[in-house]
């Protein structure tokens, strides 16, 4: 059926939304920083682990999609794939016990902030050595001790959780501050906008993030208007800014961080990025235009990174091959040990549901 | 023993734990200033400051989160709703979030939160205001629900709620709030979650009842033993976990069992209790196990209506009489 825009009753139809069939992007991302890593205070070495941290997690979930599409494990498989300059940038611009929750779209986050390629793999793969224990999965990867709290599942879910996070830092006055990380499907979603509004009431010290593409559906066709100006209704900070430069998103993060921690004030922040494939591996990438995917790639936060570090000698091309080398070795090692790993016991299934004392209905 | 109404019992348990443990704090809407929609939080404010007792605006969804969140990061939050009838707006926080974070991350997070307020009808309020809820949170895994009857559970049991490691459903009612009993004045009285009380020994029928459908059962037991019926009442305080096994011993003594729930039939505790009462004890049944709960139908507004809805004393008695044969 071809579809017109006079028969769009309720929802835009498709990508092509702009005058003349114009090609749309789903976001309009704005300049990268012009500044250089010594200029934000960052020295080699950081920008060094800055580059293998992005490239593991991009090896982590290319590996992890290989071995998904040969049915090495089942479930959901969500990738982060073109969104690494974000959850690298935050973490390096934020304190390490600063609070993180996110949600599925995690594997990134869990590495970038210590889950071990081989814990990360293992969890995918259902085994017991998993971050979780094999009980969460793709979508709930977690390291709490490093303050992360994972992957969440269910859309928005994690944004009044996240909320929480920083409620409690603020009572405990322990000068921490949370961010709390989601996609463009979950701006509709009613439990970010009362956490907007508590967050600005109670004044808590909190960073609510959006990123990316939802599912399927452009976010000109569900979401209406530009969505860091949500937060003018709250009477909240806001920003938006490039998210494919981990630069910028350390520049941007570590001066908003400075703010919510000092003044202990929610911010609202639009990260603009593209996401590389679909929605998860069960979905085929016809909602996107070839030469929208072909613009973007240009701007991969990864290859971006590299270019930046042969361009200002930071490491010789040898160099950053060893890194790769390494971390493709990290990487592969992982895969074996979620292979070889066993899976949790029978008895396991009763396992980590009960802090105190647990207690199943009619157990035999 | 001091004679207090219910929701100064509730008010002495959230006091002595505020008291004795920094980290719990109580939010909800009308808990500070207002003193609580039903005066269970009056004077905590006064005691305890803003910091930790929290007007929230009418946001179920996000104040409940807020509360998971700050349970997973080191604080012991008591969520109050209004009524539980408001807190379906909650239910993803408490079903999806609450009862299963722990879990799914494979042990790494501990949600010690209490979520509670007045639970099922409160007189004519028509559909959405009176329905009970404790047999559906007692459907989902990690979650213990109470739902007390008297001042004196009510008392020991939210303190035990109040330091559990783990997510707890404390269920009240807006027509017991006012209600008076005898309260344990022994220091630092508990009561542990999960174990029934005997409320009345007898030896010819076994009537099961909690919360304000006790009262009914007491009507109706009261009534009955003027015909010569001696009923033995067992209220399980907590529905979940069920203490089936006081149920139990009390059905293999009296062989004749009614179950009262304010639920509605379908899937309630009383369907649960009837189902094992069958399986562990039917040897011993004299006569089917009977049950008296809401039909399978909205509470009406209109008085005569909502009167023919809500179970009391007749209906019980008549379950006790067909057990008994004496219908």
């Amino acid at each position: 059926m071809t579809k017109k825009k006079s028969e769009a009753v309720f929802t835009p139809i498709g990508s092509y939304s702009g005058e003349n069939d114009r090609v749309q992007k789903s976001v309009d991302l704005p300049e990268a920083t012009k500044k250089k890593h010594k200029d934000l205070g960052l020295s080699d070495d950081d920008v060094i682990e800055m580059y293998n941290q992005m490239y593991l997690q991009r090896r982590f979930e290319e590996r992890a999609m290989q071995m998904y599409q040969k049915g090495k494990f089942g479930g959901f498989l969500h990738l982060y794939i073109g969104q690494e300059a974000i959850s690298t940038g935050t973490v390096f611009a934020l304190n390490d016990d600063d609070d993180i929750i996110t949600a599925y779209r995690d594997h990134g986050w869990g590495l970038v902030r210590g889950v071990t390629a081989k814990e990360g793999m293992a969890e995918l793969y259902g085994k017991a050595t998993g971050c979780s224990k094999g009980k969460g999965g793709s979508m709930h990867f977690a390291k709490t001790e490093n303050h992360f709290w994972g992957g969440h599942g269910i859309v928005g879910g994690h944004i009044p959780i996240g909320g929480g996070l920083a409620f409690a830092n603020k009572y405990l006055d322990n000068g921490r501050i949370s961010a709390c990380f989601f996609g463009d499907g979950a701006v509709d979603q009613g439990a970010l906008h009362e956490t907007l509004n508590m967050s600005q009431l109670w004044k808590l010290p909190c960073i609510k993030k959006k990123n990316g593409y939802s599912m399927g559906t452009a976010a000109t066709r569900h979401t209406v208007g530009e969505i860091y100006e949500r937060a003018d209704g709250y009477g909240m900070k806001s920003a938006m800014f490039n998210g494919m430069d981990a630069f910028t998103v350390y520049e941007n993060m570590k001066k908003i961080a400075k703010e919510v921690r000092e003044e202990s004030l929610p911010y609202f922040v639009e990260i603009r990025t593209y996401r590389y494939r679909g929605h998860s591996m069960s979905d085929p990438q016809k909602y996107r235009t070839k030469e929208e995917l072909q613009e973007y790639q240009k701007t991969d936060p990864v290859e971006r990174m590299k270019k930046y570090i042969l361009d200002e000698e930071i490491l010789k091309e040898k160099e950053v091959e060893e890194i790769e080398e390494k971390v493709e070795n990290e990487v592969m090692e992982a895969i074996e040990f979620a292979e070889e790993s066993p899976f949790p016991e029978p008895e396991e299934l009763y396992e980590d549901m009960f802090s105190g004392t647990p207690h199943f209905h009619d157990k035999k | 023993m001091a004679e207090l109404q219910f929701r100064e019992a509730l008010r002495a348990a959230i006091d002595e734990e505020m008291d004795r443990d920094e980290h719990v704090f109580i939010m909800g809407e009308e808990v500070a200033e207002y003193n609580g929609a039903y005066k269970v939080t009056e004077g905590l404010l006064d005691k305890y400051g803003f910091k930790r007792v929290i007007d929230t605006p009418i946001s179920e969804l996000g104040f409940a989160g807020i509360g998971v969140g700050a349970a997973m990061n080191g604080l012991r939050p008591i969520v109050e709703f209004m009524t539980f009838n408001f807190a379906v707006l909650a239910a993803d926080q408490i079903l999806n979030h609450a009862s299963k974070v722990r879990y799914m991350l494979g042990g790494q997070a501990s949600v010690p939160i209490v979520f509670r307020g007045p639970n099922a009808s409160a007189g004519q309020l028509a559909a959405t205001h009176s329905v009970a809820y404790d047999s559906m949170y007692s459907h989902f895994p990690g979650l213990s629900v109470i739902y007390p009857s008297e001042p004196d559970d009510a008392k020991g049991l939210l303190k035990s709620a109040i330091r559990s490691d783990d997510p707890v459903i404390f269920m009240e009612s807006e027509q017991m709030y006012g209600m008076k009993g005898e309260v344990s004045e022994e220091d630092d009285y508990t009561i542990p979650i999960g174990s029934a009380k005997v409320k009345r020994e007898g030896d010819d029928v076994t009537i099961i009842a909690s919360g304000k459908m006790y009262h009914i059962a007491k009507q109706a037991a009261n009534q009955l033993s003027k015909d010569g019926v001696e009923a033995e009442i067992i209220d399980p305080r907590t529905i979940k976990p069920l203490d089936i096994e006081t149920i139990v011993k009390s059905v293999k003594k009296t062989n004749r069992c009614v179950i009262v729930d304010e639920a509605h039939p379908f899937g309630g505790m009383a369907a649960e209790s009837g189902f094992l009462i069958q399986r562990e004890a039917f040897d011993y049944l004299d006569a089917p196990v009977q049950r008296v709960t809401l039909p399978d139908v909205c509470a009406p507004f209109s008085k005569p209506l909502f009167d023919l809805w809500l179970p009391d004393a007749k209906q019980v008695i008549d379950a006790v009489n067909t057990v008994t044969y004496r219908n």
